[in-house]
């Protein structure tokens, strides 16, 4: 395929440029607690019951670290394939805001605990990598509420102080659709580890987008404008797309393009200065002096690396070495850990000899239509993987035949029926008798003798009427490679 | 009654093991005298009925092996009390009453001491005579209208006026050391990571370490070993062996080597002082030590180097009291007017001062200039004394560059004020211990100290040498109770 043709490339009159885009994802830790408290962190609670006197910054509290989240940021700077720094420290970012109780987010600057490291999108045109930058912890904020009073914003610290992952990209994507790829593959990985559950209606996932323009064929940067805060890859690429344009636009008319802060505006599809490098925040950033430097060494690293499942990648790659999977196939039962986990169950259960191509066609086609349909989760399948693997099986040995089986599959989702059992219940056993078929096949072209000679005469399109009749004539049930075969014969 | 206020601690202690006072007795004693002692303005929230109900409860059922068995207690105003008020000496703190016990204080209740009230401070600790507290200033008893130091001037006051047989202040530049020097008492302050800093309201808290104020250095000793636990709720809190300090004191101190810093004879300071420093040489000398001449090179650049890092991190620390969730509040229009307006009316002017400060040092552009080059002349402060205690165990030097002064007398002099500090900082950048004790008077009969600086978890050794030191000094306070009608 050619890499042109999906390239993003924005043009007006003779120029073409090229979109430069980075993202700065901020992803929850999957943990009880918090990074540096011990209040839950359960999402949808009445506001202000998870909060400490560390998380609203009390006089004289202190934050010390949770264990766990810093192993779950190691696992995913592992999973990032990235260099795990020994050695990292907390600073304070300082701002003031309301829902911002210690006056400052405890943050990491200068010294990261995850370092570069990068991440494979499997794009139509193929493989592409994106470099990570960074990947550091730091604290949430809590949550400003201005619509329910016309005077008053009320302040929900449940968030505040829960740890958050931000993980930086180098400007290495090129367009919404790279986005949108790096945003799945980035979820996907830190779900196979079980460090962020990337639900992005829940806020656990969102990110910040920097992106900026310039000439086709250009090494340069342009100016770049940070989107802030987008909750969704849909909004990510209209936002990009919309800011993209604009930049262009801004270099056509001959103007500069400011170094700004940007909100997008979902309902107008649009993006905003928020503020100008100008306006910036300056932080004041220094190491939070409550909190030793973080270290970690060798055998606790490694430790880790025990833990780790195998990930998506390596899955895709055992799927097409040993069951022969296309890598479009591979790429999308590996996307979800739970997908991988169910496909991998039917095949266990179909047992000696199975049909994995045909399983794949069920996963994907079938069950992913009843899923999404009922938008449920695989994990939340009403058919079990044990089950789909009879089905599969029933099809593949000739007792049902595929149209049948997709009756039998109806059925099975009233919960989770054996197959096995609908087909007896129901007599849909597919009818393999050569010799009754031949019966029912002769009554056929005698009860429609002219158009058997039509068809005898050169009229092909009738073959296809005499099959329809004898499918008709068996319920359904008949084996249609055995009418065709008996059919060519006697016609 | 009155005898009973004039006791050391060990001896109230050894009193009431021997069932020879009861708690109440003894709790009474120090609140009549508390009553009667409202012009040195020690106290900032008294919590007198509710002591004599813990003294009354002890007395029912005495638990006679805990280390303070109903021993009447104030404590600086910086430690969160639960249930009690706790200011800081601020008004942006005036009604905050904690829901939770600091560890250090949690430390001594556990011990079966007794709390009385909480002891006037310098607003947040920013201050070196008391006059920065929002509830006023604090008379020192050895004179009236003289300064009892700061930012524990509360807690030296009480402790020289006998309003509480011992205390606990805090010390980040020399809070502790120099008001004991200024009221002729003994003042502790601890390595750092030795006490909890936890429930502590914090000023700056690479530096910040609580400690005991007593009237003499066996009293220390023992409020120490109450108080030095490792705290996992302090992240800084270190896991030493922490030695039982007053069961261990002794006064044989046969050569040990004191180091003489040259670096401490600065410009200007009076001939008294000096005076003062060669007496405890030849104390040191002999109680049987062993005197060593000693250079701390970088020390002249301790003083500015901690006023960048203190109010550095100060201004960090203190952004918390914002009007949004407890504390002072004042209206505004919008939030960021009701922040200006409440950090504008809650803090005095000196707190705003090191605010100001603070925020400069850490801003884009002037951090690598002042807030970083401070920390790498810290590190080579410590790097100093590092280098010292290969041959020596530990050093001496006067507390203060001079005696109380008059209130008012350098309350519009900053730069004046914070020279207070000089010889103590450093002790603070370097997190070592450090104690001050009484060495003798100024010619206006004014105590002065003397102040043995340990290597790091080194408590006891400069214990030993204070104690074997004021055995030999023999110091004797002269409290007239002027204000007392």
């Amino acid at each position: 395929m050619s890499k042109n043709k999906s390239e993003y490339l924005i043009s007006r009159k003779d120029n073409q440029y090229e979109v430069v885009i980075g993202l700065e994802v901020h992803a929850q830790v999957t943990s009880k607690s918090k990074l540096f408290s011990s209040s839950a962190t359960k999402f949808g609670a009445e506001p202000n019951t998870q909060v400490s006197l560390v998380d609203a910054a009390f006089p004289g509290m202190l934050p010390v670290i949770n264990e766990f989240c810093v192993k779950q940021a190691i696992k995913t700077g592992i999973g990032l394939k990235a260099k795990i720094n020994k050695r990292s420290v907390f600073d304070r970012k300082n701002y003031f805001y309301a829902d911002l109780p210690q006056g400052y987010q405890i943050s990491q600057f200068k010294n990261p605990i995850v370092g570069e490291g990068k991440v494979i999108l499997d794009m139509p045109e193929g493989q592409k990598e994106v470099g990570i930058e960074r990947l550091h912890l730091e604290q949430d904020a809590g949550k400003s509420i201005h619509d329910l009073d016309p005077e008053n914003t009320f302040v929900d610290l449940n968030r505040s102080g829960v740890a958050l992952m931000e993980i930086v990209s180098k400007p290495d994507l090129r367009s919404p659709e790279e986005v949108s790829a790096y945003i799945k593959k980035l979820r996907s990985i830190m779900r196979y580890l079980g460090t962020c559950d990337g639900n992005m209606q829940e806020g656990s996932l969102r990110a910040d987008v920097n992106v900026s323009v310039r000439s086709k064929g250009s090494k340069d940067l342009g100016t770049r404008c940070e989107i802030k805060n987008v909750n969704s890859i849909k909004f990510m690429q209209m936002a990009i797309d919309y800011e993209a344009n604009r930049q262009v636009d801004l270099i056509e008319e001959g103007k500069p393009i400011d170094q700004e802060t940007r909100l997008f505006d979902t309902k107008k599809n649009e993006t905003r200065s928020m503020r100008s490098k100008e306006d910036a925040h300056d932080y004041r950033y220094f190491p939070d002096p409550d909190l030793l430097p973080l270290e970690v060494n060798d055998e606790f690293i490694e430790k880790l690396k025990t833990d780790i499942p195998e990930l998506p990648d390596d899955k895709k790659k055992r799927f097409i070495d040993k069951f022969k999977l296309s890598s479009y196939e591979a790429t999308i039962l590996v996307s979800d850990i739970e997908t991988a986990k169910y496909f991998e169950e039917v095949i266990v259960k179909m047992g000696k000899n199975k049909d994995i191509k045909l399983a794949v066609n069920w996963i994907t086609g079938e069950l992913f239509a009843i899923l999404n349909s009922k938008n449920l989760e695989i994990s939340q399948s009403p058919i079990s993987a044990k089950n789909l693997a009879i089905l599969i099986n029933l099809i593949k040995n000739g007792t049902i035949s595929g149209k049948i089986a997709k009756t039998v599959f109806e059925l099975m989702m009233d919960g989770d029926k054996d197959p096995q059992k609908i087909v007896e219940e129901k007599g849909l056993k597919q009818q393999s008798d050569p010799k009754a078929l031949e019966t029912l096949i002769d009554k056929i072209i005698n009860d429609n003798r002219e158009k058997a000679i039509e068809y005898k005469q050169g009229k092909e399109k009738l073959f296809g009427f005499f099959v329809g009749q004898a499918m008709k004539a068996s319920g359904g049930k008949a084996n249609p490679q055995l009418i065709n075969e008996i059919l060519k014969k006697k016609l | 009654m009155s005898d009973i206020t004039k006791q050391s601690l060990s001896s109230l202690v050894k009193n009431i093991k021997d069932r020879k006072l009861s708690s109440v007795e003894i709790t009474k004693a120090f609140i009549d005298r508390s009553e009667k002692s409202n012009e040195l303005n020690a106290y900032i929230t008294e919590d007198y009925s509710s002591a004599l109900d813990k003294a009354k409860k002890f007395d029912q059922k005495p638990n006679l092996d805990l280390k303070l068995p109903g021993i009447p207690m104030a404590v600086k105003d910086l430690f969160c009390t639960k249930n009690i008020r706790t200011t800081a000496g601020s008004k942006i703190l005036g009604n905050f009453i904690p829901t939770y016990e600091s560890t250090v204080t949690q430390n001594i209740w556990n011990e079966g001491a007794i709390l009385l009230g909480k002891l006037n401070c310098d607003e947040f600790a920013m201050g070196s005579s008391n006059e920065t507290s929002y509830f006023g200033n604090v008379q020192n008893p050895i004179n009236k209208n003289l300064v009892p130091g700061g930012s524990s001037g509360g807690s030296a006051s009480a402790v020289a006026g006998q309003l509480t047989p011992i205390t606990i202040g805090t010390d980040t530049g020399g809070s502790i050391r120099q008001p004991a020097s200024f009221t002729g008492t003994v003042g502790l302050k601890p390595t750092y990571g030795s006490c909890s800093r936890y429930g502590i309201v914090a000023f700056a808290s690479s530096l910040d370490q609580a400690g005991p104020m007593a009237q003499n250095v066996e009293d220390c000793a023992l409020l120490q070993e109450v108080i030095s636990t490792y705290d996992p709720k302090d992240s800084t809190s270190i896991d030493f062996k922490r030695n039982e300090y007053s069961k261990e004191l002794t006064n044989n101190i046969k050569g040990k080597k004191i180091g003489i810093p040259k670096e401490y004879r600065v410009d200007g300071m009076p001939q008294e002082i000096d005076e003062l420093w060669q007496k405890g040489i030849q104390y040191a000398k002999d109680c049987g030590a062993e005197i060593v001449n000693i250079s701390l090179p970088h020390t002249s650049y301790a003083l500015p180097t901690y006023y960048i890092v203190a109010p550095a991190e100060a201004s960090s620390n203190l952004a918390r009291y914002d009007g949004v969730k407890y504390g002072f509040r004042a209206r505004g229009d919008d939030l960021i007017e009701m922040y200006e307006k409440t950090r504008s009316e809650g803090f005095g002017a000196e707190v705003q001062r090191r605010i100001m400060i603070g925020t400069y040092v850490l801003s884009s552009g002037y951090y690598d200039a002042y807030y970083l080059k401070a920390q790498k002349v810290r590190k080579l402060i410590k790097n100093d004394f590092d280098e010292a205690y290969k041959k020596v165990d530990a050093i001496l030097t006067p507390s203060t560059p001079s005696s109380a002064f008059k209130i008012g007398e350098k309350k519009d002099d900053p730069v004046s004020m914070y020279l207070n500090d000089i010889f103590t900082v450093p002790v603070n950048l370097a997190g070592l211990p450090g104690i001050s004790i009484p060495a003798g008077h100024d010619d206006k009969g004014y105590p002065l100290g003397l102040q043995i600086i340990g290597k790091a978890f080194d408590e006891q050794n400069i214990l030993n040498i204070a104690y074997s030191m004021e055995e030999k000094i023999a110091f004797k306070n002269n409290i007239s109770d002027w204000w007392i009608k």
